[in-house]
């Protein structure tokens, strides 16, 4: 996977704890995402963490939860399984523009080039794409 | 009319592009079939039993002369020489080839049309009353609604990816002509308390195999709030609406599962967040909005011009019957309201040549002001015409073949293209549509039964609207043959019902003489001047079904 984010390419450097697995503070340094319900469970053990956080929305996740805890989050993740269950052009526009999350919001999942339009404007400012897809349509895209 | 702006029309030239270059990576394979499928639904293209489909949006039913002159010759140059118009008010051409679909949208993004949003999971094409700003019985004019809704709906990327497709109707008059009971929002300009207009916002109606009446979401909105409004009931949808079951995936029934109260408690609360925000209409849109819609210049006609159109009725008793079937009340003295039939027996409702097309288009520029609209019946209107010019046209258009006189009667039916075009269908319904007209096409026995609303689909997918005919009729698959259920007392008006079923299917070469049944029990048990439909919901369906099945 590729992660684009303006101009720039990088390797994805998140590292995602398995759902339903405690968060160990062995590789504190190291950015975490965290799936919702794993988060609210574990939240004051990761927030004692020094590593930058993250978490990873599914469709049926109520962003509303994440709501006291966005000023510690260096990135939300937000999930089209398929590209076409669109719940996450929703989350992701209640987060930018209802709760005014600043921090990075990334798309995963069945991104492909011909969303990528759609996702920038609610908001969308980093794309978590596969090696085959075509990565132009994505460069350039501010939140 | 509105036209396009720079913006809008920058919009859809480069979705032309976008397109373009879609077709071509799924041409040269580097679009799956399944990644393909939901952009070219998106662009109103289906791949169909034959040939694709493709829908083109005529916005609440609008078009200019010069519009329906370039659906004229795209379906000479893309397709075989004739449109289909379809019962939300769109066209479609049933034969064009693939490969050549981005150039045929970039030939409608030249009259300001597209085909964006006429498929999918998106909003589809807003409807509205076909006789709008011309009926007698309107409040307000539904169009600059319609289109300011049409702007908002365009391209909206919350809403792309809907769980299932969304459909909005507005009608601006005391009687309802665009079935808004029928849909996932129907709106209905209403006066307030104050004599402000608003709207009644309704929800959760469709047809298809699951239909249901809309119910009342909420009695009054400001007109200011109308997109927060519709825009709070589609983020509730898009977020909590099922996407596991395409059946189960329309906004009636995500109200049915949470109920009607639940539903309005979490739009509410949706819309008290952005109501007073960007979405909130001001004055000035309102109104530079309606000046787009603003009545044309009507002349005035001396009492002399209107007597020669008397003497011309009782002189000409072919025209008088035109006249008083096809012919419609105006508001503005001196004008009437024509609609063109577009069922000729012989002819698939809706089904428009290219040579038609055109000269309908020219009568429009000659004798209405240069527009016509498409009705959610499947004809098409004229709606400013002077009763001075009414001989001349209807001459015209009888040589056309567009002036049968049987509007509102049983031949008015509506229909799908059915199995002989649709791979969903399970039965034809042309065919059957033709032997209904062919067997009931007496003038005098039409008109003895009055206002009769027929509508045939070929499958409960019921894109001809069958649960809300007066009668209906749906194709059923049995054992790979064709059969046919029969419904009475549905409609689509302000009293909006769902037909009640009569009985077990029948086969194809019953239909007819069950209708024949139908027409002959209401034509005993009739009181006065009483309707079909009001016969049905006096009676009941029981002697219906006694007499349909009685010699079997």
């Amino acid at each position: 996977m590729l992660i684009i984010k303006g101009a720039d390419v990088t390797e994805d450097e998140w590292t995602r704890l398995p759902e339903g697995q405690a968060p160990t503070d062995d590789s504190a340094e190291q950015p975490l995402l965290v799936g919702l319900a794993d988060w609210l469970l574990h939240r004051d053990v990761l927030l004692a963490r020094a590593g930058r956080l993250g978490v990873l929305l599914c469709g049926e996740d109520e962003v509303e939860r994440l709501i006291p805890d966005l000023d510690h989050l260096q990135l939300i993740a937000v999930s089209f399984p398929v590209f076409t269950d669109g719940r996450g052009y929703s989350q992701a526009r209640l987060l930018r523009d209802r709760f005014n999350y600043a921090g990075e919001l990334r798309a995963v999942g069945e991104v492909l080039p011909d969303q990528a339009d759609l996702m920038s404007k609610v908001g969308i400012d980093s794309f978590s794409i596969s090696d085959s897809v075509d990565s132009r349509r994505f460069f350039g895209l501010a939140g | 009319m509105y036209q396009y702006n720079p913006v809008d029309q920058q919009l859809i030239d480069q979705r032309v592009t976008e397109f373009r270059d879609q077709t071509r990576r799924f041409l040269g394979g580097e679009l799956t079939d399944e990644q393909f499928r939901p952009l070219r639904l998106m662009n109103g293209l289906y791949l169909q039993r034959h040939a694709p489909m493709l829908r083109v949006a005529i916005p609440y039913g609008l078009l200019s002369s010069a519009q329906l002159h370039k659906l004229a010759q795209i379906s000479r140059d893309y397709d075989r020489g004739y449109g289909h118009f379809t019962t939300r008010q769109n066209i479609q051409f049933n034969w064009p080839e693939l490969e050549r679909v981005p150039d045929l949208l970039g030939e409608l993004a030249e009259v300001q049309m597209h085909a964006i949003q006429t498929s999918g999971n998106c909003i589809r094409n807003v409807t509205s009353d076909p006789l709008a700003g011309v009926a007698a019985d309107e409040i307000e004019d539904p169009r600059p609604w319609c289109e300011i809704i049409r702007q908002w709906a365009t391209l909206h990327p919350e809403f792309a990816y809907l769980p299932r497709k969304f459909k909005i109707a507005v009608t601006g008059a005391s009687h309802d002509r665009a079935a808004t009971q029928l849909h996932d929002i129907g709106l209905e300009v209403v006066q307030g308390e104050s004599g402000q207009s608003g709207f009644r916002v309704r929800v959760g109606g469709g047809l298809g195999r699951t239909p249901v009446v809309a119910e009342p979401l909420r009695e009054f909105l400001d007109q200011r709030d109308l997109l927060s409004y519709c825009e709070a009931i589609l983020r509730v949808y898009n977020r909590y609406g099922r996407r596991d079951n395409k059946y189960k995936s329309r906004i009636k029934i995500l109200v049915r599962t949470m109920g009607i109260e639940a539903f309005r408690e979490r739009v509410e609360r949706e819309w008290a967040q952005i109501r007073d925000g960007e979405l909130r209409l001001s004055e000035a849109r309102i109104s530079e909005m309606k000046s787009h819609f603003a009545a044309p210049e009507y002349q005035f006609f001396s009492g002399e011009a209107l007597l020669e159109v008397e003497r011309r009725l009782m002189a000409d008793v072919d025209f008088g019957r035109w006249q008083r079937q096809n012919v419609l009340a105006h508001r503005q003295p001196g004008y009437s309201i024509v609609v063109v039939s577009l069922k000729k027996t012989g002819v698939a409702p809706g089904d428009l040549t290219a040579d038609q097309m055109d000269a309908v288009a020219e009568l429009a520029a000659r004798y209405s002001f240069g527009q016509l609209r498409t009705t959610h019946d499947q004809n098409l209107v004229l709606a400013d015409v002077p009763q001075t010019g009414l001989y001349a046209l209807w001459q015209a258009l009888s040589a056309l073949g567009l002036a049968t006189p049987n509007i509102g009667t049983l031949t008015d039916l509506i229909c799908c293209p059915g199995l002989d075009f649709c791979s969903l269908a399970n039965a034809r319904s042309i065919p059957l549509a033709a032997d209904i007209a062919e067997r009931f096409d007496s003038l005098d026995f039409l008109y003895d039964l009055g206002e009769i609303q027929l509508k045939l689909s070929g499958c409960m997918n019921g894109c001809g609207h069958h649960t809300v005919g007066h009668i209906g009729i749906l194709g059923v698959d049995k054992k790979g043959e064709e059969w046919y259920q029969i419904t009475l007392g549905g409609r689509a008006d302000n009293q909006a019902a769902l037909g009640q079923r009569i009985g077990p299917s029948l086969p194809l070469d019953r239909v007819v003489d069950a209708v024949d049944d139908i027409l002959q029990v209401y034509l005993q048990a009739r009181e006065e001047q009483e309707r079909l439909i009001d016969t049905v919901a006096r009676i009941g369906v029981e002697p219906f079904k006694e007499r349909v099945y009685a010699h079997h």
